[in-house]
């Protein structure tokens, strides 16, 4: 619903990767998106390209997005099981004791940049 | 040969923003200004809300008040008829307020000057849950007509809230609206969710809300 918002959001933050590691260019983003953070991938992939390409840092730069899998744990059977299948209610025992372990991350994993090879030559 | 360098990054997209939010509420504290998130759904009752509790307070408390918006001033000017300073944030499209937002308004206000801010959020159920503004206090309203399954429909704002106020109480004969179970249904998400069943048209409930919101202001601006 607000991809938009947290693509100007990661490119504020590739902005401060990009200076302080003395980058010019960026070439490919991987983030890292949890089933139930609320983002969807398609939205955000054309939120991307549209913002992307206002700003030269990461003009152009391809976007891979990872998916991390939604897991709950069960506190009463202290079990595992797959949140988007089963919500808050635990498979096993039907408890709601439960909680999310993973699956609502929303990182930035890592980034592409031109090798010093390539950097040599344009310099 | 790849001639490309692969650098690791793994940041939280909202680390920046969650940062800048801690640093505003280290600021709000040291000032002595209690800031609340007002968030709901639009047409839940934030304006009306708002304009009996300040009507209600204005005398002990000094209170500001930050309207945001896609657009239009309409809220602000409500407000400042209730007789209070507010000024309005337009979000330009944005679904949600974010912490860089909350501060140029909480500046343009001389937040300061104020006991207690309001910040009344754009009117959504979803994005601005996500999104750290550096308040104090996060506080709901659902109103009745929405109906009592909001907070398992909508999980994580009612997982943010301090305060759920439950609006339009009037009309709870006209709805199947079971007040029993949207309180259980907030505890799920949030186990320590203070409830108030209110009527901001009428003033029902309202001495509870108040109360709350004088004692949380005290506490945090360290007043007796």
């Amino acid at each position: 619903m607000h991809e938009l918002g947290v693509v100007f959001h990661v490119i504020d933050s590739l902005k401060k990767v990009a200076a302080e590691n003395a980058v010019e260019r960026i070439t490919a983003v991987t983030l890292q998106l949890g089933e139930v953070s609320a983002v969807i991938p398609s939205y955000l992939t054309d939120c991307w390209k549209w913002a992307a390409a206002k700003e030269p840092l990461v003009a152009g730069a391809e976007l891979a997005i990872e998916p991390i899998k939604a897991i709950s744990w069960c506190d009463d059977c202290k079990k595992q099981y797959g949140t988007v299948e089963h919500g808050r209610s635990c498979p096993y025992c039907g408890g709601g004791n439960t909680w999310l372990l993973q699956g609502n991350e929303f990182m930035i994993k890592e980034i592409e940049v031109p090798g010093p090879e390539e950097e040599a030559d344009n310099g | 040969m790849d001639n490309v360098r692969v650098i690791e990054v793994k940041q939280s997209v909202f680390a920046d923003n969650n940062a800048e939010a801690d640093r505003i509420r280290r600021q709000l504290k040291e000032n002595k200004t209690f800031l609340i998130n007002l968030m709901s759904s639009p047409g839940a009752g934030k304006t009306t809300t708002l304009k009996r509790t300040i009507a209600d307070l204005k005398d002990e408390l000094r209170i500001g008040v930050m309207e945001a918006d896609i657009d239009s001033t309409v809220d602000a000017e409500a407000i400042a008829a209730a007789g209070t300073k507010a000024i309005q944030i337009h979000t330009g499209g944005m679904c949600h307020l974010d912490a860089g937002m909350t501060e140029q308004g909480l500046r343009e206000l001389g937040a300061e000057d104020y006991d207690l801010v309001v910040l009344e959020n754009v009117g959504n159920l979803v994005c601005p849950a996500e999104f750290d503004t550096g308040a104090a206090k996060n506080v709901a309203i659902l109103s009745v007509p929405e109906g009592h399954d909001k907070p398992l429909k909508y999980p994580l704002m009612f997982q943010v809230c301090h305060a759920l106020l439950i609006n339009k109480i009037d009309v709870l004969a006209y709805f199947d609206f079971d007040m029993e179970k949207v309180i259980s249904y907030a505890k799920m998400r949030s186990p320590s969710i203070r409830i108030f069943p209110v009527c901001a048209k009428t003033g029902e409930g309202f001495d509870a809300w108040e109360d709350w919101l004088r004692t949380e202001t005290s506490a945090w601006n360290g007043g007796v």
